[in-house]
């Protein structure tokens, strides 16, 4: 298990990469439109399946939403 | 007439309108009054993802029809508006991005010592910057000198309808700015973007006016009118002010002399 920090919300989790976390938590890695960022660096799509999470990491998940 | 091109960043723009896609009672809602407004630019905000419950994308639905302008909408800090940045540039493979750095969450007013230097880190990252800032013809020099592509003034708060609250300061930073003025916040209604444009902006950001209107869609069409009216009005020019009446018909052959 590796203990992250998931949009501001502590959590434990079987999952070594950004990809394995996405499916995880039953979101669509193919999904478009989506961007991650582990401690405060974006990591790039094409990197999901190679990075490695690591416990203590603090991961972003976003998408654009409405905004004036 | 001739023609009048407006270019951001080199980027031709087919509206001088701009408008944002928050808070309309509903999504068709919002893309009637999009098409009413005939804008091209259209601002979103990016936002954590709902864990459990992530189902598409408004993306989808926005991205053929105009050009997205995400923002970095209730950042406080240089930080987390630069990693905004940066993830809505991965997110949307945009590198334009609205640059907003709230100091105060009442008013949200720019917070202009974290404003300028973020932009500048976020121009040397390759962003196309457009940043959310105050009605203050220094600010706006110092975003133009370190390369944002526009800047965008606010006419009054956010949100508060209250429309051009420093008309001077407006047609002052429109007068001296090497960039195009975009004004952003506080428009109510038509008048105030039609003033907008009267005091030399090229564009205008309109969200609240159109999305809270009774009628939204019908607002989108008046904005849209306004903006090509206040244009033409600027371009055309405005007769100066008197301080007595100028009759306008002739004055010989009245009846009765």
């Amino acid at each position: 298990m590796t203990r992250l920090k998931i949009n501001g919300v502590d959590e434990e989790i079987a999952a070594t990469t950004v990809a394995q976390l996405l499916a995880v938590r039953g979101i669509d890695p193919g999904a478009r439109f989506l961007a991650v960022a582990i401690n405060g660096a974006v990591v790039r799509r094409a990197d999901w399946a190679d990075v490695e999470l690591a416990s203590g990491d603090a991961v972003e998940i976003v998408r654009p939403l409405q905004g004036g | 007439m001739t023609t009048d091109p407006f270019l951001i960043a080199g980027t031709p723009l087919k509206s001088r309108l701009f408008i944002g896609t928050a808070g309309y009672p509903n999504q068709q809602v919002m893309l009637d009054s999009l098409e009413a407004s005939g804008a091209e630019l259209v601002t979103m905000s990016i936002r954590r993802i709902s864990l459990d419950s992530y189902s598409g994308s408004l993306v989808d639905v926005l991205s053929p029809r105009c050009r997205l302008l995400p923002n970095t909408s209730g950042c406080v800090t240089a930080r987390d508006a630069i990693l905004t940045a940066e993830l809505a540039r991965e997110a949307l493979q945009t590198n334009w991005v609205k640059l907003e750095l709230i100091g105060d969450r009442e008013t949200l007013y720019p917070d202009v010592e974290q404003l300028v230097p973020a932009a500048d880190e976020l121009v040397r990252k390759g962003f196309i910057v457009l940043p959310y800032c105050n009605d203050d013809p220094v600010t706006c020099q110092k975003l133009a000198d370190i390369g944002c592509a526009a800047v965008m003034p606010l006419g009054s708060l956010i949100g508060s309808g209250r429309g051009i609250a420093n008309p001077a300061a407006i047609e002052l930073i429109c007068g001296r700015s090497p960039v195009p003025v975009v004004l952003d916040a506080g428009i109510g209604t038509a008048s105030d973007a039609a003033q907008a444009m009267e005091l030399g902006c090229d564009a205008v950001l309109v969200n609240t006016a159109i999305a809270k209107s009774h009628d939204a869609v019908r607002m989108a069409a008046a904005m849209k009118a306004a903006v090509e009216a206040g244009r033409l009005a600027r371009l055309a020019g405005r007769i100066p002010e008197r301080t007595f009446a100028e009759p306008s018909s002739p004055q010989l052959g009245l009846v009765g002399t």
